[in-house]
Parts: structure tokens; sequence; C-alpha cells
């Protein structure tokens, strides 16, 4: 649940507070939207560190259910505002992008992705 | 459902500021119509990956969306410099994006097949200095 992640990471809530007890199964990370366009799965957490109106248009396109920022950043008012109108649950994290993906994954959160074999890429059954 | 559905956009390029807001709205559309969530997300990434393509590379473009009982249809028809290698620009990875385009989080050679993959049925067609025009087909069922 949202909620254990924020936990998990110690992250503020910037907007979507009442999404807390939203269900995520599936992580990815990444600061290149269009590797989230490609490799991302509906329902996703996204971690990143991209701070700008784009992050959130891609994961409302996206079907990202809840985006955390790393290293502590903030997003502006205008990209909180988005994110609202767009009913995406955004947190702040002080961790590092390695380390907040590091305490996710330990705590059982999976990967959107298979690992790459021989250039193909396979989503997780 | 009635015959068809239809609505036109126009993108203006290198207006970063509002990239996204003709496929946030096809979204919306189609959520508002109940469409199976897959099917939008697959539409919504084509148009999206379509819309930033004119915003990073062209003049300007329109987007017409057409809905029928058994498909959705994207044309995206652009005033650019065109694709002098569609077989190039087909490939992952390759991608003659600029600096302020990367720091966006886009231009990584993507966009193209991502397109094609998220596509039934998917047609480029590309004269230089002109434009591109991009034709793609979902299937609903």
């Amino acid at each position: 649940m949202l909620r254990e992640i924020r936990e998990i990471l110690s992250a503020d809530m910037c907007t979507g507070e009442e999404h807390l007890d939203m269900r995520i199964q599936f992580g990815s990370a990444s600061d290149l939207m269009s590797d989230v366009l490609a490799f991302s799965r509906s329902g996703a957490l996204l971690l990143t560190g991209l701070m700008n109106v784009q992050t959130i248009q891609t994961a409302f396109i996206a079907d990202i259910s809840a985006v955390v920022f790393v290293r502590g950043k903030r997003p502006t008012d205008e990209i909180c505002a988005l994110a609202k109108e767009k009913r995406i649950p955004l947190l702040s994290t002080p961790y590092s992008m390695y380390e907040a993906c590091g305490r996710l994954y330990s705590k059982g959160l999976l990967s959107t992705m298979k690992p790459v074999c021989e250039g193909t890429v396979q989503e997780e059954e | 459902m009635s015959a068809s559905f239809s609505r036109s956009f126009t993108i203006e390029g290198r207006d970063f500021l509002n990239a996204g807001r003709a496929s946030t709205q096809i979204k919306t559309i189609l959520k508002e119509l109940s469409v199976d969530p897959a099917i939008i997300r697959r539409v919504a990434i084509a148009s999206y990956e379509a819309e930033m393509n004119v915003v990073m590379y062209a003049t300007r473009a329109k987007l017409k969306f057409t809905m029928s009982a058994s498909a959705i249809n994207l044309e995206i028809d652009d005033e650019g410099p065109g694709i002098p290698d569609i077989t190039l620009a087909m490939q992952e990875g390759y991608s003659t994006a600029t600096s302020q385009m990367r720091e966006l989080g886009f231009g990584a050679g993507m966009g193209l097949p991502n397109m094609k993959k998220n596509s039934d049925e998917f047609v480029i067609e590309s004269a230089v200095s002109k434009g591109t025009r991009l034709t793609m087909t979902i299937y609903i069922n």
C-alpha cells in the first residue's frame, strides 16, 4: 500500500493523501520519460529525479499510480496542481534513487520488468 | 455507440509548456466512454509519443482522433523537417534529440518504435523539408 511505501521511504506527501490506501505491487525508477512510456506497466510506482510538468503528464499517460521524487526534491506548486488534477499522489523522499529502490525492493515491491536478455525485454507475468 | 466520434487538435512545435495536452484530453475522453483501460493506455502512449515528437521537432501538426465501434485511429500530420531515413529512425536508440529535449526526459530514441509497438496498424510517411504523417490504428475488440 502507498501508506507503507511512504513509511519505508520516510517520505513526505506533497499531494494525494486521500490515496494512501492505494495498493501498489510494482515499482520502476527512471529519469527518462521515454523509458517510462516504453517499459512501465499500469499501476506501477515511479521513482524519479526528473522534476517537471512532463513527469506528471507521462505518469498520467502511462497509468503510473504514484510518483516519488528522490533526493529530497520538492515539486513546485504548478507540478502539484497538475498531479492533483490527474489524481496522481506525489511523494518526496530524502533517500537517493539507489537507496530508495533498494529499500522498496527488499520489502517486496516487484520490478515492472524481467532482466533483459539478448536485447529482448519482457514484462513480468 | 454512434458510427464514429472524432476530435481534432492543433499541436504547436516548441510549445513544451502545453506538450501532452491533446493526448491527456484523448485519454480523458476514452475514460469517460468506458473503453478498456488496456486499450486506453496504448492509445494514450502512442498519441503522447507522437505529440512529443511534434513539439520537439516540427513547426506544428494536426492530430485527428477518430473512434468507431471497432477501432481507434490517430492521424498526426505535421509541417516540419521530415525524416530522411525512416528505417534508421525506427531503430530503438536512434535519436537526433538536442540536450534540451533530453533534459525533459525525452529523446532516447524510443518514440517511433514505441508507437509501433502500441499500434495494431502503423504507417509512417515522410518528405524531407515538408513533414511527416503518422497513421496509427488500435483495434477495440
